[in-house]
């Protein structure tokens, strides 16, 4: 195996177990580097533990995290994380390069010592995330999208081989979302970050995503999204039928014929949430 | 002296020791409470900072009662209270109002009891006044050496905490993800606030301690956009007000009605507001402008009003 196919991240039977109720199970994946990832599910299929799980903020009750080859720690230098629903007070004294230069040597002890290489650098992680116009602005006075793209930055300065960012596009309105996409798919071609983005609905990621994970109660299918989201793979990972629509462009994932009756309405709301928008 | 300063400094303002004690213990307090105040008001953490300082009444009267220095109480009590706080749970988020507020009550019981025992011990009358409102003046220059200790103390924790505690401050979430150990950064904070608030309440008293606190700090926040500036200035105004206080109360032994002085505390505690008042004032010229430019077509527009 060359280093260059080397999984910079690989999930190995994951589960766990939080208040009693398995949250994961089984979960396995793996992301090579440069590679861009959706991880697709509704609210309460476990992305954000997932992540914490990859983060190493959260413990496991069965298999292995791997990144790079290596068991996962906190603080791995090779993860940026950018958190969901991030929304500052515009009265906090942080400008926006203050953030970026915190995602550098924030968790060190002291007060930073300004130099002209740090200047540099954080200038550059602005410019590449088209923060510069403002760079100098209270982080809390920014718009959606442009506090997401800050926090971009902050996570990139370390140099990080894998991105995790939860529900980027949640708060953000199309052509914002659309900006960010635009802008995480350029990161991971020209720098070759792998990127692992998770969001409810998958269809603003379509154009960019190379692979998909995708997650239903705690379980999860993964691969191109051409072998996952398939009626017969999605069918199987929901428990009942379901159908995968192509319509304009867009998938929808839709209750399958042969499932009416009671079940069905059981699980109608997460199921027609997951997909069916717009 | 002077000439022209004389109205300014009444005579013996400069050689009195205990307004040279008083200059010296207020500014190093403020100094301190300033630059904390940022981080308190950041993490949304007044009402804590409040509770400290309330909470230290009970170690002011103890200190009285057993006959040591009032700092002595102030600080053992608020250090023992922010214990208190960290363990019952003041770092989540629904804890923190419990966490303070169930310390505080049972704090501020004994503090009722101490007081008690000390009125009815003692012909000295004016300790409850002093515990509450301060005693710039009544500050011993024994005091100073301690005084001292405790800024360092407390500068030291913020200056080697400064970045893991800005991130954690900004983001609980962003800080965990770069490792940094949100919880130990978040008690060893409360540490320096305890502290800070023991000193505060020393010079102006128990209950208006978070003033000086969280006060220059507001006041700060809506002037500077860095967190290093906004240490800066809110440090600058905690002096000024301190400062500017203890002048106009030296001053005020000359004023009616009763040319006895009025509290030291009174002057710090409404200079502070009124500089919090003022700074508002740029920012609501600000959003006057912004919320007039969508407003105004609309109104000549339709006119249905």
């Amino acid at each position: 195996m060359t280093s260059e196919r080397q999984p910079i991240l690989s999930v190995e039977g994951v589960g766990v177990r939080l208040a009693g109720r398995e949250v994961l199970r089984e979960v396995s994946f793996g992301i090579c580097p440069g590679e861009f990832t959706g991880l697709i599910g509704s609210n309460g299929a476990g992305k954000t533990t997932l992540f914490r799980v990859i983060l190493g903020l959260q413990v496991t009750t069965s298999g292995k995290v791997l990144v790079a080859g290596r068991p996962r720690s906190r603080r791995n230098p090779l993860i940026g994380y950018v958190p969901q629903k991030f929304l500052l007070d515009p009265d906090m004294p942080l400008r926006a390069r203050d953030l970026v230069g915190l995602g550098l040597d924030g968790h060190r002890f002291g007060i930073a010592r300004p130099s002209r290489a740090r200047r540099a650098l954080i200038d550059e992680m602005l410019a590449a995330v088209d923060a510069e116009r403002f760079a100098d602005a209270r982080i809390g006075t920014l718009s959606g999208g442009e506090q997401q793209r800050v926090l971009i930055a902050h996570a990139l300065i370390s140099r990080p081989k894998l991105l995790l960012l939860d529900e980027p596009l949640a708060n953000l309105d199309l052509p914002s979302g659309q900006e960010v996409v635009a802008l995480l798919a350029r990161i991971a071609a020209e720098q070759g970050i792998a990127i692992l983005i998770s969001a409810h609905e998958m269809n603003p990621l379509l154009p960019v995503m190379e692979r998909i994970v995708y997650l239903v109660d705690g379980r999860a299918a993964s691969g191109t999204t051409e072998e996952v989201v398939r009626t017969d793979v999605l069918s199987e990972l929901y428990g009942r039928q379901v159908e995968v629509l192509h319509i304009h462009g867009r998938v929808l994932v839709v209750a399958g014929p042969g499932d009416g009756g009671e079940a069905a309405h059981e699980h109608a709301g997460p199921l027609v949430g997951v997909q069916i928008v717009q | 002296m002077n000439d022209f300063l004389a109205p300014v400094f009444e005579s013996g303002f400069f050689t009195s020791s205990t307004v040279q004690v008083a200059l010296l213990v207020g500014g190093i307090v403020a100094l301190v409470a300033g630059t904390v105040g940022v981080f308190t008001v950041m993490r949304g953490q007044s009402f804590a900072a409040e509770a400290l300082g309330d909470i230290g009444t009970t170690g002011g009267s103890g200190a009285y009662l057993i006959g040591v220095g009032p700092l002595w109480g102030f600080v053992a009590i608020s250090v023992v209270a922010a214990g208190a706080m960290e363990a019952i749970g003041i770092q989540r988020p629904r804890g923190r109002d419990l966490a303070t507020g169930i310390v505080l009550g049972a704090a501020l019981g004994l503090a009722a009891l101490f007081l008690y025992l000390y009125a009815t011990q003692s012909a000295h009358t004016g300790a409850t006044v002093s515990i509450l409102f301060g005693a710039m003046f009544d500050i011993p220059s024994s005091t100073i050496p301690l005084a001292v200790l405790l800024g360092l103390i407390v500068a030291g924790i913020v200056a080697v905490l400064y970045r893991p505690l800005l991130l954690s401050s900004v983001s609980a979430e962003l800080a965990a993800a770069r490792g940094i150990p949100v919880r130990a950064v978040g008690a060893l904070y409360l540490l320096a606030l305890a502290i800070a608030v023991a000193l505060a309440a020393m010079t102006i008293g128990t209950i208006l301690s978070t003033a000086l606190i969280v006060g220059p700090a507001a006041t700060a926040l809506r002037l500077t956009r860095r967190p290093g500036a906004a240490m800066l200035a809110a440090s600058l105004i905690g002096v000024g007000a301190t400062w500017l206080g203890i002048v106009l109360a030296y001053d005020s032994y000359a004023w009616p009605p009763v040319h006895h002085g009025w509290p030291v505390s009174f002057f710090v505690v409404t200079i502070i507001f009124a500089l919090y008042l003022l700074s508002g004032v740029p920012g609501l010229w600000q959003r006057r402008r912004v919320a007039s430019r969508p407003v105004a077509p609309a109104v000549a527009g339709t006119g249905d009003r």
